[in-house]
């Protein structure tokens, strides 16, 4: 099989799956539905797996090529193809890999849903969507990867769409991510004006260098580097997919799909599309520091700031979502601190242990029958011995404990800000550093409140309705029963649930050991990523400690991130399992941040305010008073008036049909134009 | 295969309809269906060949018919088409095709006179595209208001007088101008009414070009619709039966900005070029304004006849980009592209919404709710056509969008961010009604008691979804087409008639 076929059957045999499960899974059933959709993704993840091991051990080529041409215009040719290089090796396999894990838990976490084949068919071509645009070997196709996955989510976040809930939350995260697409698109545009005219990658980048110095005038008179608004365009759409500050607010909502989906929006697929994007454009970015310094804000604001909304969550997964919104973040700021290959690092491993928290949490779920509020829960160790192991993995690598994946990913970009010169390290630097309290916080405030202590579900029975705050965070669509009943006890999940868990554990804890050599420090992303070291020497200290990964762990019990680390995790012991009247008292005392806090800064109220509140009190006006009130009132009906009160007094020269008013209409007005206009015509 | 194809292209239809309005009263209606259906797939049969024997590689009028018919007047039955008219041919058909389906059972007063309308408008819109005389042009382009006015007037809603008398008023007011137009152009061109002989006048001065623009302008922007001459189409669709909205949608609209491709732009181009920050203002409120109008509308038909003004604003935006007195071969193409997408989606849109007027009687988005539950087929075909409204890539509607804000880009960053705004106001106002409409639970006993699609829905629905997503994955069987047309017309238009 040559390479082209090969890659073509990685893209597509997810959309195969996807096909038949959605276009004929009345007819073939359940069971054909998960097993021709989870056939396509292991397809798919073989071979992505067998393309990776040949990037590694060098045996594989770069593969560059068209596959049929979409489009001629003005003279370019714009073809959907492919450009597979170790990048695109990498998330191949995350890609597939988590998804192919994401299948299998799904017949357990959905196996009572009357949507079953429609959700199949739907993460299959979410799989299906995220591969193309992985794949893409130019900007149109990155386009359309990058919208396909927007809507899929769409669908998957709306997949309950008798909830209200769900259906609001799946229009709020396509339109927010539209308005990224807005400013990614207008990004694309300049890339196609001014870049060579194409927009194959290749060419776009070897265009480039030579347009180092040129400007555009955007506003008149204003003159702007040509690089620096291109890459900020193009960011503007990585912050709407990877729910980067200020469009990050969909991603929280998002929650409102079922909880697979959750670890697969947020895990490999969607929310790295940014990441991956801004590091496939790493030789554009890096010629604009200007556009690097408003990725690294922008990531610093999100690492840090959505970090504190996760400490206030009681909704499981809505606590596992901020901290995917922080992680994001931390992802972000490496971007802006040039080490691009560092944050494809931790893209990797956080896409392993995200995605096994998440599906953890659904576990839970499912064990709680459908309860997600905290508050309920405790001491589930006991009755979920598998979830409680694997989920303590992944919370583990999630706050960077030595050894354990987020540790090597994480710690690498601290380093990276932490030698960056870019004006705004400053802040990232302590947004980064205090984010890994934040992140041990909350992360083990709530493996203490699910894992042990109280056993909380029986004294709080039948309360579990009555929730804090605004959200509806019930799981179930309505044919799920809530909460545990009087005599249940949590159960432990079936096996088609706890073995993705363990599968996935092994990578949250081991992959990060094995891969910082050749993805940081070594050659893996050469030629593909670029970093010019010398005007940004951040990565080059990451570079420098990847060499040695257990030189790397034994050296952190030293510094200031692993101390963070585990003070964060001692004072979420300390509040949650010692003192819990401590957190209680603090809540009262500082009400006005608990409340800021628990409605995520207003920033959802103050968008509905402006942004949707007022563009439908300005399309409002615009229909009673632009069209109705002037043009049809003033104009059509007034000279229509005057039509009516002329004919009226001669509608005794009338016959009554509408042909003979035409004709005489048509014949009375040429005779009038043509005495009008003679001396024009006879000129 | 013909001798003679764009005749049978438009006559087809023509003699099919008096064939169908020959059988008469209602009594008769189930041979009037079948003889209108066999009417429309001949007439759709006829022009696909215009499609496939098109040769791409040379430019000029293909197909050409001359013959005289008023010759002491210079007046000759003189057809042909280039890239981008035969489109709009096979488009029309394939419209006609897809309503005559639509109106199968659903009509049922009336039945032989509703289908004759729409064959025989068909071949009045196909003469229209195909003439290559001003008055050939001028006739057809009158005569198709005459079954619409029909259409909307005796199978129309409630305020259907209302609303066809408008639209017959609007659309006939600015023709008028037109046609004085043509005259003038008759003495300048030597005493003929050849369309390609106006084009080829070299000296024009700017004053007149003025005029003459306002002239084409009149009667073009009316029909397709432009701001603030665009208030028309919203009552008519409303009161439209659905047939009469898909072609309204898919066709009618793309006669007004194809009389700027064919007459204004190549006629009178330094005017064009003159006028061009007007056109591009007015456009741009088209895109902005109208989709804002669009996200506050509660009855669908308006929501969706709204959604097709700003849609269309970006045809008439890609045609009046120029950098110096060269158009933009993106936004030109890209243009023509969106009205021939346009014509899908827009009538996909409507037939959509038919469908469920035909079960609950109502237009009104409160009216429904939770259509998903009961309907769940219908659904997801109106998914996919409600995306190709937001212009999502792989569908039809992002094409068009796409190359017009690409070539935006090139000419003026700022209009293209103007227009790219659509990308957040289309998807906000099609996905806010399909939320309201179709998600959710069931809305009230109207929604519970909704039957899913029947075959001849599902076949229709099917026919329009394959366009749909063929024109997006593969839009340049359609592009080809037009390059050479299109750069024609590009070459034609910089050259200066001061």
């Amino acid at each position: 099989m040559d390479m082209k076929s090969l890659y073509l059957l990685i893209a597509l045999s997810p959309l195969v799956g996807s096909v038949i499960a959605g276009l004929f899974g009345w007819a073939i059933g359940r069971r054909a539905a998960h097993v021709v959709t989870i056939l396509g993704v292991a397809v798919s993840a073989v071979l992505s797996i067998g393309v990776l091991k040949g990037f590694l051990d060098g045996s594989t080529q770069v593969f560059n090529a068209p596959v049929y041409t979409w489009l001629t215009v003005g003279g370019f040719e714009f073809s959907v193809g492919f450009l597979v290089d170790s990048l695109t090796a990498m998330m191949l396999v995350v890609v597939t890999s988590v998804s192919l894990m994401v299948h299998i838990y799904t017949i357990g976490y959905m196996h009572e849903d009357p949507g079953y084949q429609r959700f199949f068919s739907y993460i299959s071509l979410f799989t299906f969507s995220m591969l193309m645009l992985v794949m893409s070997n130019n900007f149109i196709q990155l386009f359309f990867g990058w919208e396909a996955v927007g809507l899929v989510s769409y669908l998957l976040i709306g997949f309950w769409f008798k909830r209200p809930t769900a259906i609001f939350a799946n229009l709020k995260a396509f339109l927010v991510n539209r308005v990224g697409d807005f400013g990614f698109l207008l990004g694309i545009g300049l890339v196609l004006a001014y870049f060579g005219g194409s927009l194959n990658y290749s060419d776009v980048f070897a265009a480039a260098p030579a347009l180092a110095s040129k400007t555009i005038q955007i506003i008149p008179g204003v003159e702007w580097s040509l690089l620096t608004v291109t890459c900020i365009l193009l960011f503007i759409g990585a912050m709407g997919k990877s729910a980067q500050f200020p469009l990050h607010v969909w991603l929280p909502d998002s929650m409102e799909g079922p909880t697979p989906i959750s670890a697969l929006i947020h895990a490999a697929t969607m929310v790295t599309a940014g990441i991956f994007m801004v590091s496939r454009m790493s030789p554009l970015f890096e010629m604009s520091d200007t556009a690097l310094n408003v990725v690294m804000v922008a990531g610093s604001i999100t690492a840090l700031f959505m970090g504190f909304l996760g400490v206030v969550q009681n909704d499981i997964k809505r606590v596992v979502a901020y901290s995917t919104l922080s992680q994001l973040g931390y992802m972000t700021v490496a971007l802006g601190a040039s080490a691009y290959s560092v944050a494809m690092f931790h893209v990797m491993t956080h896409a392993f242990f995200k995605a096994l928290l998440f599906l953890g949490a659904g576990s839970v779920i499912m064990g709680m029958h459908h309860d997600q509020d905290m508050r309920n829960m405790g001491g589930l160790r006991k009755y979920m011995p598998i979830t409680w192991i694997t989920s303590l993995l992944g919370s583990l690598a999630l706050i960077g404990t030595p050894f354990f994946s987020g540790f090597y990913s994480k710690d690498s970009i601290i380093l990276a800000v932490e030698h960056s010169n870019l004006a705004a390290s400053g802040f990232a630097y302590f947004a980064v550093i205090a984010g890994v309290f934040v992140t041990a916080f909350y992360s083990f405030r709530m493996y203490f409140l699910v894992f042990h202590g109280k056993e909380r579900w029986m004294e709080n029975h039948g309360s579990h309705h009555a929730h804090e705050g605004d959200h509806d965070d019930e799981e179930p669509s309505d044919d799920h029963h809530h909460g545990l009943g009087p005599n249940d006890k949590p159960h432990e999940s079936p096996w088609v649930v706890t073995l993705p868990l363990a599968l996935l554990a092994i990578p949250s804890v081991l992959i990060g050991f094995f891969a910082i050599h050749p993805l940081v420090g070594g050659e893996f992303f050469n030629g593909v990523i670029f970093t010019n070291l010398e005007a940004h020497p951040g990565l080059e200290a990451a570079m420098h400690h990847a060499h040695d990964a257990m030189a790397m762990g034994l050296h952190a019990f030293v510094t200031l991130p692993f101390w963070l680390a585990a003070a964060g995790v001692a004072l979420a012991w300390f509040f949650y399992m010692k003192a819990p009247h401590i957190p209680a008292a603090i809540k009262q005392k500082f009400s006005g941040v608990h409340t800021l806090l628990e409605n995520k800064y207003y920033m959802d109220e103050l968008y509905f305010a402006v942004f949707a509140k007022g563009s439908r009190a300005l399309g409002t006006f615009f229909w009673k008073v632009g069209d109705m009130l002037l043009i049809d009132g003033l104009l059509v009906n007034g000279s229509a008036r005057l039509v009516g009160s002329v004919s009226r007094a001669v509608r005794k020269l009338q016959t009554g049909f509408i042909y003979s008013y035409a004709a005489v209409m048509i014949i009375g007005v040429l005779v009038l134009m043509t005495y009008w206009f003679k001396p024009l015509i006879l000129r | 295969m013909f001798a003679n194809p764009l005749s049978l292209v438009i006559w087809t239809p023509i003699v099919a309809g008096l064939l169908v309005l020959a059988t008469g009263g209602d009594q008769r209606a189930p041979l009037a269906r079948w003889l209108a259906l066999a009417g429309a797939v001949l007439g759709f049969l006829v022009s696909l060949p215009l499609f496939t024997q098109f040769d791409n590689l040379h430019g000029g009028m293909q197909f050409v018919e001359n013959m005289p018919w008023i010759e002491s007047l210079g007046i000759n039955y003189h057809l042909g088409v280039d890239g981008i008219s035969m489109l709009f041919i096979v488009l029309n058909s394939f419209t006609t095709l897809m309503v005559i389906l639509a109106g199968w059972e659903v009509i049922q007063k009336r039945t032989a006179q509703y289908m004759a309308a729409f064959l025989i408008m068909s071949g009045l819109i196909n003469g229209a595209f195909a003439a290559l005389d001003a008055i050939l042009f001028y006739v057809f382009f009158e005569g198709m208001l005459i079954p619409m006015y029909l259409i909307i007037g005796v199978w129309g809603g409630p305020r259907r007088v209302y609303a066809s008398i408008k639209f017959f008023l609007y659309t006939l007011l600015g023709s008028l101008l037109m046609l004085v137009a043509f005259i003038y152009l008759y003495f300048q061109a030597g005493k003929t009414f050849d369309i390609q002989a106006f084009q080829a006048l070299k000296q024009i001065p700017l004053q007149v070009q003025i005029l003459l623009f306002i002239a084409f302008f009149l009667s073009f922007a009316v029909k397709v619709p432009m701001w603030p001459v665009h208030t028309w189409l919203p009552d008519a669709h409303v009161e439209a039966p659905t047939g009469g909205s898909m072609v309204l949608a898919a066709i009618t609209l793309k006669i007004g900005a194809y009389g700027f491709l064919r007459f204004a732009l190549p006629i009178v181009p330094d005017a064009s070029i003159e006028l061009a920050p007007i056109m591009i203002g007015l456009s741009l409120v088209a895109v902005v304004y109208i989709g804002l109008v669009a996200l506050v509308q509660t009855d669908m038909k308006k929501l969706v006849a709204y959604s097709s003004i700003s849609h269309m604003g970006f045809v008439t935006l890609g045609m009046f980009l120029f950098t110096g007195s060269q158009m933009n071969a993106w936004a030109v193409e890209g243009a023509l592209v969106q009205m021939v997408s346009h014509g899908f989606v827009s009538a996909a849109m409507f037939f959509c919404i038919g469908v469920m007027y035909d079960r609950v009687h109502s237009r009104n988005i409160a009216d429904y709710g939770g259509v998903a539950n009961k309907m769940p087929i219908f659904a997801a075909f109106m998914m996919l056509f409600g995306m190709a409204n937001s212009g999502l890539p792989a569908t039809s509607g992002f094409v068009g969008e796409f190359m017009v804000i690409m070539g935006a880009v090139q000419v003026n960053f700022l209009v293209a961010a103007l227009a790219a705004t659509t990308l957040i106001f289309g998807a906000a106002y099609t996905l806010w009604m399909y939320k309201r409409v179709i998600f959710g639970d069931v809305g009230n006993h109207h929604v519970e008691e909704m039957k899913d699609v029947n075959k001849r829905e599902f076949l229709i629905l099917v026919i329009l979804a394959v366009t749909v997503l063929g024109m997006g994955l593969y839009p340049q069987l359609f592009v080809e087409k037009m390059h050479l047309s299109v750069n024609e017309l590009i070459a034609h238009v910089a050259q200066s008639k001061l």
